[in-house]
């Protein structure tokens, strides 16, 4: 099972409402992912520096202390604000560099995403527990994209659960199972994608970032993905300005899409995109399989 | 509740973002077996719920007004379902009898097993329209998807758009009626000739799904070559 969703906002009132909408389609989501819940939130980009998202097994956790230690290694480091087992760090550094120095300097820590833009929350536990813990409700930002969990191939852990980010301002979530993702996994740590679990769709994430990295646009790399990932699967992927929608060619998962003035909104069921303001009169599809599907800031 | 223009053609209207989907759904199963009760029903704001108005067995008419979830008007005896929408996964599967009516599209395995009854897709099917389907007869105004009339066992499957990947794979003796492109026919599917019997059996269906501006003789009929493993006599048990 698992259920996704995506929300693409057009308009400044659906960016300013953001995180509102995104906790009531992941609550109608939950049926189909009661195990964990995660959230990939596009907002407030940085103008230099970079962005990280830092999870700790400890909720009382000391982040100053670890921003100390950043703030003496680049320069500039603040942790704007702290949700529940998540904090989100500034530091003027690559976002590479800045990820590789926590994950070495602070083994008990998990970076949950790095970038300029993308905050990525994620949990175990039911969905509408999750929202509450986290405040999703505040959230203002671009585009989000949400995952509720229902485990087959991998504990029910927070590391286990959606989304995944491998690559900078990366995300991606899937509904499905690859088939092909052990050998796919070896080819890509070959050429330097690195892997922090044994999840399946953490290999489909690195795998569009492999794609992005060598030049590729958000849809070259999810049209060649077609022919590269083997298995069930419809993903939702986000990047800086970018919303994108896949279905395998055989189409055993669900989507539907539904777009107005004011949004583009992505779910695994109608009715996670009923609750929109608008939805009545949504133009409302099933994507096609095998068709990618991209929205992008610049073009919107 | 009630809301009506005269005695005996009353609506019975119940809302979904007030009354609770079972409420609705149990009211309805009471009806079974020629129980009084109202036969006008308007269901308001479906909002993509599952198995709404699922399970029916009576003599009622029912229009829905929005998006359906899954299963919806699954295993329908007798009624008459019209929704003002699109529908989810398994529309009208198992259905035994009646009509169901979709005003705007539905996803995949639209009328799955169905053994009786009609059912009309004003927009498009998704894939595996028709799967087994063992009698009904399902009309589609715009394009199925691909495994169309997967091991289709009888009845007819009339698409007036084009037809997706697979079209008809390992089909029995079910009858399909294609009038634009097909992206490839499935294992043991072939084109068979279109004689007049076919064309008044189109045209029939047609006008019980009310497309009137479809030309009967448009069509092609495509079936069953009977040449797997199944068709044999000699693999017979």
């Amino acid at each position: 099972m698992c259920g996704i969703v995506g929300l693409f906002a057009k308009s400044p009132a659906i960016e300013e409402s953001l995180g509102r909408h995104l906790a009531a389609m992941l609550a109608q989501m939950s049926a189909r992912g009661p195990d964990s819940a995660g959230v990939a939130v596009y907002r407030n980009p940085v103008t230099s520096g970079s962005k990280l998202t830092l999870y700790s097994r400890d909720t009382l956790y000391d982040w100053d202390a670890l921003c100390g230690q950043l703030d003496g290694a680049f320069g500039g480091a603040t942790v704007p604000s702290v949700r529940a087992s998540h904090a989100v760090v500034l530091v003027e550094a690559d976002a590479a560099e800045a990820e590789v120095w926590v994950r070495r300097n602070f083994p008990d820590l998990r970076v949950m995403s790095a970038g300029s833009v993308i905050e990525i929350y994620k949990e175990v536990g039911r969905p509408e527990v999750f929202s509450e813990q986290f405040s999703l409700a505040d959230f203002q930002g671009t585009h989000v994209l949400g995952h509720t969990r229902m485990a087959t191939e991998s504990r029910v852990t927070t590391e286990g659960s959606h989304p995944f980010s491998t690559g900078l301002d990366l995300c991606l979530v899937h509904n499905g199972s690859l088939s092909n993702h052990n050998r796919l996994r070896r080819t890509l740590q070959r050429d330097g994608i690195e892997f922090h679990t044994e999840n399946d769709t953490e290999v489909a994430a690195g795998y569009l970032a492999w794609k992005l990295r060598e030049g590729a646009s958000l849809e070259q790399a999810l049209e060649e993905g077609i022919e590269d990932l083997d298995g069930f699967y419809t993903f939702a992927v986000a990047t800086a300005d970018g919303f994108a929608v896949l279905r395998d060619p055989i189409a055993c998962k669900p989507a539907v899409l539904a777009e107005t003035d004011d949004w583009v909104a992505m779910a695994s069921e109608y009715h996670a995109i009923a609750v929109l303001p608008g939805a009545d009169d949504a133009r409302v599809w099933e994507p096609e399989p095998g068709i990618v599907y991209v929205w992008e800031k610049a073009a919107v | 509740m009630a809301a009506g223009t005269a005695s005996g053609t009353a609506v019975e209207v119940v809302d979904l973002a007030t009354t609770p989907l079972r409420e609705l759904n149990q009211r309805l199963h009471d009806l079974a077996g020629g129980k009084e009760g109202p036969t006008h029903w308007r269901v308001l704001n479906p909002r993509g719920a599952h198995a709404v108005a699922c399970g029916l067995d009576a003599e009622i008419d029912i229009e829905i007004d929005g998006h359906v979830g899954y299963y919806c008007a699954g295993m329908n005896q007798l009624a008459n379902v019209c929704v003002h929408g699109s529908a989810s996964t398994g529309l009208a599967e198992n259905m035994m009898s009646g009509t169901v009516v979709i005003e705007g599209s539905v996803s995949q395995s639209a009328g799955a097993s169905a053994h009786g009854g009609l059912l009309v897709v004003h927009g498009d099917a998704a894939a595996r329209c028709g799967i087994s389907m063992k009698g009904v007869d399902i009309v589609v105004r715009g394009s199925v998807g691909h495994l169309s009339g997967f091991m289709a066992q009888s009845g007819s499957l009339v698409v007036c758009g084009d037809a997706g990947e697979a079209l008809g794979d390992s089909l029995y003796e079910a009858r399909i009626y294609v009038r634009g492109e097909i992206a490839g026919l499935g294992a043991d599917c072939v084109e068979k000739e279109l004689r007049a019997e076919h064309v008044a059996q189109v045209r029939g269906l047609l006008e019980r799904a009310g497309f009137d501006d479809v030309d009967p003789s448009s069509f092609r009929r495509y079936g069953s070559a009977r040449e797997l493993y199944s068709f044999k006599i000699d693999n017979a048990y």
